[in-house]
């Protein structure tokens, strides 16, 4: 019997004692596991001693295929080296064992009969491998027969390597078709062996996939050149000298020089069992990773059961980790473990496998979308229960991973298409986990914001997605990179971005959704922005970027009788025409539904002559766009134009594009000219929370593209009309869901008003009907614009109406200005416009 | 814009010369207004409590007229991509570079800036 080590009780009061911490296993979990009570200044609270039965210090077990395969050599695959353990005053005895706990004594005895007393206590005696009954397998010492291998250590590995490059040796049999095994497959492949996996269950990777997936795994197996052996075992191995070969069980045999057994792995639990400790499956911990009924005992990583889950896979581990050193330290008494979820993502042989969840429905209720093309090894499962993500699997192409691994983990919103799910669509791509991305990688390529720059602002302190984007405008262009800006400020911020309350407000500046929000202006008669600020707004401050959204608000509600007050307005809107790069503006006059006259052509012509208008460009909805006019200009050229505004420039209905139609088109079977032009003349200047861009075609060959419109109409044959609405095809590409199909233009003409109305009184400011209709859902929207459920369609009819019969076209009327200097150049000393001159004499050579 | 007449030069402490700009009822409330002064351009602008505000009129991202911007009590948004910059100091809230702040103050109804 050795000596109790303890300290001499007069240094206890010269100076207080170190607790003792005692770590019993050095693999993964319990390097983790003092790394994280260190970096919690564990240092100064205990001294800390190890034991690991390796005689190494702590490598990545996970990075042992890369080994055997040769991509890695096993210096590189260590976490911590020797220097490590020294640095940190960790006392580290390996090969050492500890075979058994008195756990009144307080001591570890290591099977050298050594005691060590400790305070506090964690067990990491992680798994090893399990050894099917096999005939044979054992020699009569009970040492495996030589060319048997498990697949464990380091020290398997490199004999299983010496072994493998053995002249004479040429067959291989891996034993478990899991990932291990499938790993150690390819990795015996590169030293020239003919390598078969026999699996026992009826497909490969039978916990993370189910059939489908593991019969395309299994093809992908076979394309690479391993056998692939399913639903059948090894019963027999036989040598003598070293292992010959295996019968399985049907019968047939298999010559082979080395066999290596995957077959999963089994808690170690033999120190805890004899040491009377809690022990079902695994080591039973509660969720402060306490052994159960102990106060001082812990235990972490695959040789723990908790909530009846025991996990073999890293990331549980490192969860569990953060807990026991938060409890052990005291440096979080809350910290709790809850469980994990446990997804997967690898690279399985060279093939990529992602598997989160269930592998396929079990109740009648769930959804289950599957794609399946095994000519490239690409299988994708997803299982949805009550409009969450319940479990995926994907196989030989995880592009999509990293969303649905968030969608899975935090139940996010799913898209209306699930298709979207699996691939991307148009949509913006976010093909590389952000994890992966680069610090230079361009996350927002409108404003040219990368991953640097907005993990640089969040370190900096701000954790809301919304705050990081007003600091970087990083997806504040065409917002198509939102949800990945939203990945990478998460990644940046540990996992989870604080909450801006103000994402749920109409505006940002008044704390208020927008149904409150105009409850609030009618009850308190509210005209005007800076009277909305002034009642409203947290200590009645305006907030400039409201303005604009508040100010459309109050036209939608009060019409005419809004008090516009011309600060409130974008400047687009103060001078009724679109601000350009260098500060002039472009003029698109009005030209409803695209038709136009050689009169308004020639007048275009003069004003474009007069004021030496450098570009004139068709635009896409079908107007004629004078570009590079000087604000000073603006006035004048209306009056010249005689035209009315085509309201190219503002947050509200912009166009309505047609195809010829009946008339003239061989195929016409409508009108669609004629309706487009009366549309258009209803609709016009109407203000909304985004701009609203129409189509109608008159036939279903769609030479409007009305399935890519806020509302697109289709004329069918038998003189009736299809209605489309929540179309999109700029930064976002959506076709548009058929609301109805109507018998007559007036029907088709009254319901895109009453849908558009609904749109106004509902959407959020700057939510595109390609955002708002999905959210709202379309059996909602029909029920309340189609079906009149609510009973409010006379009244959206109505609004409309108002406004068809109010509007006041703002180039007749903002000829004279309305307040002093509306119309005053802003650049005074810039020779405007910077566009070059006779743009198009040069695009077009001059030669035409 | 103010006439070369209306310039007055003087010398404030510790800084350029007093440039008399004409009365504050060029800009309305809430707006800015645009000035060529010495050869600079600056925006003036009329913040709703009645303060008197000047910044450098270019935006420093991509030339856009700071005079067009929308304002509340603290900033002004450059109306091309909406760079917010402070109306006293005109430093960036948005990650751009500052815009020049100008001394400025009201003489009765008249704007007095010092470049």
């Amino acid at each position: 019997m050795t000596t109790l080590q303890q300290r001499p009780a007069a240094s206890a009061e010269a100076a207080p004692r170190k607790r003792r911490l005692v770590v019993v296993g050095n693999g993964m979990a319990g390097a983790r596991a003092v790394e994280e009570i260190l970096a919690r200044g564990g240092a100064e609270q205990f001294d800390i001693t190890m034991f690991g039965d390796e005689p190494y210090g702590n490598y990545n077990r996970i990075m042992l295929s890369h080994v055997l395969a040769g991509e890695q050599s096993d210096d590189e695959i260590y976490l911590n080296s020797w220097e490590w353990y020294a640095e940190n005053h960790i006392d580290l005895h390996a090969p050492v064992r500890v075979e058994r706990i008195d756990r009144h004594a307080k001591v570890v005895i290591t099977d050298e009969g050594e005691t060590f007393a400790y305070d506090d206590l964690v067990l990491a005696t992680g798994s090893r491998s399990f050894m099917p009954p096999m005939e044979g397998l054992h020699r009569s010492d009970g040492s495996l027969l030589p060319g048997v291998f498990a697949f464990r250590t380091i020290d398997d590995t490199r004999a299983m390597i010496a072994h493998a490059t053995h002249d004479e040796h040429r067959r291989a049999v891996v034993i478990g078709g899991g990932l291990l095994g499938l790993e150690a497959a390819r990795g015996l492949q590169t030293y020239g062996l003919d390598v078969t996996v026999v699996h026992s269950p009826s497909h490969l990777m039978n916990a993370q996939l189910g059939p489908e997936g593991g019969e395309i795994l299994r093809q992908s197996m076979e394309a690479l050149g391993i056998h692939v052996v399913c639903g059948n075992r090894a019963t027999h191995a036989w040598g003598p000298d070293r292992v010959r070969g295996l019968r399985l069980k049907d019968g047939a045999e298999i010559e082979c020089d080395l066999v290596v057994v995957a077959a999963g792995i089994r808690p170690n639990t033999e120190v805890a069992l004899l040491s009377g400790l809690a022990v079902e499956r695994a080591i039973v911990v509660d969720d402060q990773m306490r052994v159960l009924d102990e106060d001082d005992v812990y235990a972490v990583g695959e040789c723990v059961q908790h909530r009846g889950e025991v996990y073999g896979l890293v990331a549980p581990l490192w969860e569990q980790a953060v807990v026991l050193a938060d409890q052990v330290t005291g440096a979080d008494p809350t910290a709790a473990y809850l469980g994990s979820r446990t997804a997967t993502k690898l690279k399985v042989a060279g093939v990529e496998v992602a598997s989160m969840g269930l592998t396929s429905p079990e109740r009648e209720t769930d959804e289950h979308i599957v794609f399946s093309e095994p000519r490239r090894g690409v299988f994708k499962s997803i299982v949805i229960r009550d409009d969450k993500i319940v479990g995926a699997t994907l196989l030989g192409d995880s592009s999509k991973v990293a969303f649905l691994q968030q969608a899975f983990d935090r139940g996010l919103p799913l898209p209306e298409q699930r298709v979207e799910l699996m691939f991307d669509l148009g949509g913006p791509s976010a093909e590389v986990g952000v994890a992966e991305l680069d610090d230079d990688a361009q996350v927002c390529n409108c404003n040219g914001v990368s991953k640097g720059q907005i993990c640089a602002v969040v370190k900096g302190g701000v954790k809301t997605v919304t705050g990081v984007m007003d600091a970087t405008r990083a997806g504040k262009g065409c917002g198509s990179c939102k949800l990945l800006v939203r990945q990478v400020v998460e990644h940046a911020a540990g996992g989870a971005a604080e909450e801006d309350p103000s994402v749920h407000w109409y505006v940002p500046g008044i704390p208020l959704g927008k149904p409150a929000l105009m409850a609030a202006i009618r009850e308190q008669d509210l005209r005007s922005p800076s009277a909305v600020f002034a009642a409203l707004a947290p200590g009645g401050a305006e907030d400039a970027k409201s303005k604009m959204g508040l100010a459309s608000l109050l036209k939608m509600m009060w019409g005419a009788d809004m008090v516009d007050e011309k600060d409130a307005r974008f400047i687009n809107d103060r001078v009724h025409a679109n601000i350009q790069k260098d500060g002039t503006f472009s003029v698109v006059p009005q030209m409803r539904g695209g038709v136009t006259t050689p009169e308004q052509l020639r007048r275009i012509a003069d004003v474009a002559d007069k004021y030496a208008v450098p570009m004139v460009k068709l635009t896409g909805g079908q107007r004629i766009d004078l570009l590079g006019i000087k604000k000073e200009d603006l006035p004048a050229v209306w009056a010249d134009l005689g035209m009315p505004s085509g309201y190219a420039y503002g947050k509200s209905m912009r166009t309505v594009k047609t195809c010829v139609g009946q008339e003239f088109c061989r195929f016409g079977t409508g009108d669609s000219t004629r309706l487009g032009v009366e549309l258009e003349t209803r609709l016009q200047g109407m203000e909304s929370p985004a701009k609203m861009k129409l189509a109608v075609s008159g036939c279903p060959r769609n030479c409007a593209e009305s399935l890519v419109k806020d509302v697109g109409i289709v004329a069918i044959e038998g003189g009736r009309w299809e209605i489309y609405v929540g179309g999109a095809a700029g930064a976002h590409i959506r076709k548009g869901d058929l609301l109805c199909t109507v018998d007559d233009a007036e029907t088709a003409k009254l319901l895109t008003g009453r849908f558009l109305q609904y749109y106004r009184e509902n959407a959020l400011w700057l939510e595109r009907t390609y955002a708002f209709v999905p959210r709202i859902g379309l059996d909602e929207v029909r029920a309340v614009v189609v079906d009149d459920r609510d009973g409010i369609a006379e009244r959206l009819d109505a609004a409309v109406q108002e406004h068809a019969e109010t509007h006041v076209d703002p180039w007749t009327e903002g000829r004279s200005p309305v307040e002093p200097g509306q119309f005053r150049t802003s650049l005074p000393l810039e020779v405007l416009p910077r566009v070059p001159a006779g743009r198009a004499d040069e695009l077009l050579g001059g030669a035409w | 814009m103010s006439a070369p007449a209306g310039v007055v030069p003087g010398v404030a402490p510790g800084a350029g010369a007093e440039h008399r700009l004409g009365s504050i009822d060029q800009v309305p409330f809430g707006e800015g207004r645009a000035f060529d002064v010495a050869g600079e351009q600056v925006a003036v602008f009329r913040v709703r409590d009645g303060r008197v505000r000047a910044l450098s009129a270019v935006c420093p991202h991509r030339g856009g007229p700071i005079a067009d911007g929308q304002t509340d009590l603290e900033v002004v948004l450059c109306p091309l991509h909406l760079n917010a910059f402070e109306l006293d100091t005109g430093c960036s809230r948005t990650g751009a570079a500052p815009l020049r702040s100008y001394a400025v103050r009201l003489e009765g109804d008249e704007i007095v800036l010092t470049v």
